[in-house]
């Protein structure tokens, strides 16, 4: 199916690129590994488009930044897929062949014109029109993306409007073109390929399929239910409703990692048990009734994960865990003991087994192969199949082999629901520095010669206008609560938006902030677009 | 939609009297490599572009006046190499007396193995009278993360490579300097925390002497408690980001030392980040 959860091509594949868009990731500082991949590209002819409200690092090394405003992907992504169809450059036998909804797409992007793009992106008609021809024109091209397209109220909207693009052009299905999202986590993707996903089996088998619960339900012996479960936004909301009263938390930090904390940290704290599963004494944790203490997943236990290219590798121990700290396995293993269910003490080789028992992209991943090959990519269905590099080559196929073609997908642009008003006047977007990593528990660890704390990114020509320097500590405040932040002056970020990492809750809570707007089929919030205000200190705040 | 086959062209040469096949394409020292001849090398990586710059890697080559440099000379068809003959001996045998000579080369493992198996003896130079001039300069301890030891320095280029086009595009370092006075420095020579440095470690990573030290190796050198011989080095993979990185752990007495990353990795090419090559202490709780 076109649609399913992972990238589509391999990180090879973005070395040989002719034209890579880079859009709303700032991978230079937060998958630095990865742009190494494109700086390839790059040194071996390919030219790079930064769609990026900021010129961050990434944008620097691009042949063209499109510093479009926060929230208008949509606008700009439609206006492209406009141009590229008036000048004749989409792939009709493509389109013909492999997909469906071309019509309707071409009509209802035809109202996206560039200059109307130009107004609403703030990016140059010119410059639009450059990047779509030459993405369209490309032999070979990537669209890559972060948190930038899906941290929004219209999450899968963004992704679908650049989905829209390959099937435009068919930049899809064959090596060295593709689609892909950048995970932030080193196990996210293999999260969602193992099921952590509130309507997925392993595999990302659908838990409404009655076929897929039944032959769940024979290997597990238990009668599962088909109802999809709550994804982690619904899940705080079931908290205000009073519906949910318990919750179990492994390896995550809700009470510092969500938008609009104060609101995150009543619900949590109202919960008649809180039970938290970690490395970490983490703020989520000091709340816990009971903490159940986990090994270090990468260093200290057996597993695997799953990275941005589907690639399957092995984690292995390294160290043993400290005092009490335990494999998740076994903590899971004896809390279902202690439920009344017995599964015995699988290790992770046999888990791994039943799992890849009954989610077909697995199956051919034994242990011993992982062990052997530096990674196997799903989908991977038997011993021996080698691994897929990249996905939906069927696009390309003589017939569809059975599948539905590629749909092109209606989406309308709709700007950030929190609107700028006299009161709240400034944008503010939120992401990762370089040396630090999400609530900054693993990485505040060492001791980073660059880290800069999280200051509050401003533009010269609004810090003059508000009368503020560089180093000032000043307060900002959203409609939802204030923090006091240290101002930096950055020309890079455009007047009007100001930007910040959220990597030192305990020093700054910059989530007081965000706002609780979130995306209905994702559940992701909207972290990258706030409305705010800066204003100086009160006097005796002020530094000496 | 046709896949592209490329077709690889194989060249024969001869080495040391015996036929070779390799790929058109590959190095005098790819060719060594697939024929079993161990050849010595100091500013080649696997994971970086040859810079040419150490000459201990020269074979004679059948119609060239000079020696030739083997890792970065093309190999063609029918070439003819000679790998072990007393000049090519003789030329190997002086770089290493010639480096050992100047720069401190005690920790420089590979270096020690090749000038011991071709007689090198960097002390014939001088005497009590005129000894030689050495590079001696202060340990750079800047900040936690590494070290810059500049008496251990024999200007292969490699870290300056890794920093540069090869790999990391960050460029914080370069020669400044000219003959003897010539070192790897930051912009003006500012202290590594005031310079470009982003820390990603890529230049400590392909440093062969130990010019360039992990602060965690440093520190336990300096006590006398680095024991190379009682570590394990486990593959894993970075819990950072999802890009998959494969990290090898040095632990000694189960507490890590230092973090390295396969050079033949797909996803790394050896090259790691600030957070995947230095953001392991919380593991041990710090």
């Amino acid at each position: 199916m076109f649609g399913a959860g992972g990238g589509t091509s391999s990180y090879a594949e973005v070395e040989q690129a002719d034209v890579v868009l880079l859009w709303g990731s700032n991978a230079r500082e937060a998958h630095p590994i990865f742009f190494h991949h494109v700086l390839k590209g790059l040194r071996n002819g390919a030219r790079m488009y930064a769609i990026d409200p900021r010129r961050t690092s990434s944008a620097k090394f691009a042949d063209r930044w499109l510093g479009l405003s926060v929230g208008t992907d949509i606008a700009l992504a439609n206006a492209m897929g406009r141009e590229i169809i008036r000048a004749g450059l989409h792939d009709p036998d493509f389109i013909a062949r492999s997909t469906q909804g071309f019509e309707a797409y071409a009509a209802h992007v035809e109202s996206y014109t560039l200059d109307w793009a130009a107004v609403e992106t703030g990016v140059p008609a010119e410059a639009i029109r450059e990047m779509a021809h030459a993405y369209a024109t490309a032999s070979k091209a990537q669209i890559l993306w972060t948190l930038g397209i899906t941290e929004h109220h219209n999450a899968v909207d963004n992704v679908v409007s650049l989905c829209n693009l390959a099937l435009l052009t068919g930049h899809v299905g064959r090596w060295g073109s593709g689609l892909c999202p950048l995970r932030g986590q080193n196990n996210v993707q293999g999260g969602g390929d193992m099921g952590a996903i509130p309507n997925k089996f392993p595999g990302f088998q659908d838990v409404e399929d009655g076929a897929v619960r039944a032959k769940f339900e024979a290997a597990w012996g238990v009668e599962l239910n088909g109802v999809p479960g709550k994804h982690l936004t619904l899940m705080f909301e079931a908290m205000e409703a009073g519906e949910l009263r318990a919750c179990y938390v492994i390896g995550e930090n809700p009470a510092d990692s969500e938008a609009n904390i104060g609101h995150a940290r009543k619900l949590l704290a109202g919960l008649d048990i809180l039970v938290v599963q970690d490395i970490f004494m983490t703020r989520t944790a000091e709340m816990a009734d009971v903490v159940l203490p986990a090994s270090v997943a990468w260093a200290e236990s057996e597993g695997t994960v799953t990275s941005s290219e589907r690639r399957v590798q092995r984690v292995r121990p390294a160290v043993p865990p400290p005092g009490q700290a335990r494999h998740d396995i076994d903590i899971i293993g004896d809390l279902a003991r202690r439920l009344g269910v017995d599964w015995g003490e699988p290790g992770p080789e046999e888990l791994w087994d039943e799992m890849r028992s009954l989610s077909p992209m697995h199956t051919g991943m034994s242990w011993e192969r992982l062990e052997a090959s530096g990674g196997i990519q799903w989908p991977c269905p038997s011993a021996d199949h080698p691994g897929t590099e990249f996905l939906h080559g069927w696009l390309w196929a003589d017939d569809l082999g059975g599948r539905d073609p590629a749909p092109f997908s209606i989406v309308h642009h709709a700007g950030p629901p929190e609107q700028l008003t006299d009161e709240f006047p400034l944008r503010l977007t939120t992401g990762r520095a370089l040396d630090s990593y999400n609530t900054g528990v693993q990485s505040g660890g060492y001791a980073s010669p660059i880290r800069y704390g999280d200051a509050i990114d401003v533009n010269p020509a609004d810090a003059a206008e508000l009368g503020i320097a560089d180093g000032e500590r000043v307060l900002v405040s959203s409609p939802r609560g204030s923090v006091a932040m240290d101002v930096r002056l950055q020309p890079d970020i455009p007047a009007g938006l100001t930007f910040t990492t959220f990597h030192f809750p305990e020093l700054v809570d910059a989530n007081i902030l965000t706002n609780d707007d979130w995306d209905p089929r994702s559940g992701t919030s909207e972290f990258k677009a706030a409305a705010i205000r800066i204003s100086k200190l009160e006097p005796e705040h002020a530094p000496a | 939609m046709t896949e592209t086959t490329i077709t690889e062209t194989a060249v024969t040469l001869t080495i040391d009297g015996r036929p070779v096949e390799v790929a058109e394409g590959s190095t005098i020292h790819a060719a060594c490599v697939e024929a079993g001849i161990e050849t010595p090398t100091l500013c080649w990586a696997e994971n970086l572009t040859p810079v040419n710059v150490c000459r201990v890697c020269v074979v004679e080559l059948e119609g060239s006046r000079a020696l030739v440099p083997s890792c970065s000379r093309p190999a063609t068809e029918g070439m003819v190499v000679q790998t072990d003959t007393p000049r090519v001996r003789h030329s190997r045998r002086m770089v290493l007396e010639f480096l050992g000579s100047g720069v401190d080369l005690s920790q420089a493992d590979d270096l020690q193995r090749w000038m011991k198996a071709y007689g090198a003896d960097p002390d014939r130079y001088g005497d009590e009278d005129h000894p030689v001039e050495r590079v001696e300069e202060p340990v750079k301890v800047q900040d936690e993360l590494y070290i810059r030891d500049y008496s251990k320095c024999v200007l292969c280029y490699k870290c300056v490579e890794a920093c540069g086009d090869d790999a990391q595009h960050t460029f914080a370092i370069a020669v400044a300097g000219r003959g003897f006075d010539a070192r790897i420095s930051t912009e003006f020579d500012v202290a590594l925390p005031d310079s470009a440095c982003v820390y990603c470690g890529n230049c400590v990573g392909v440093c062969p002497t130990g010019a360039l030290q992990f602060k965690t190796e440093y520190d336990l050198r300096e006590v006398g408690e680095w024991r190379p011989e009682d570590q394990t080095v486990t593959r894993t993979v970075c819990s950072y980001c999802g890009v998959g990185c494969n990290l090898d752990l040095h632990v000694q007495d189960e507490r890590i030392v230092k973090v390295t990353s396969p050079s033949d990795h797909s996803v790394t090419s050896g090259h790691l980040c600030i957070k995947g090559r230095f953001g392991w202490q919380y593991v041990h709780g710090e």
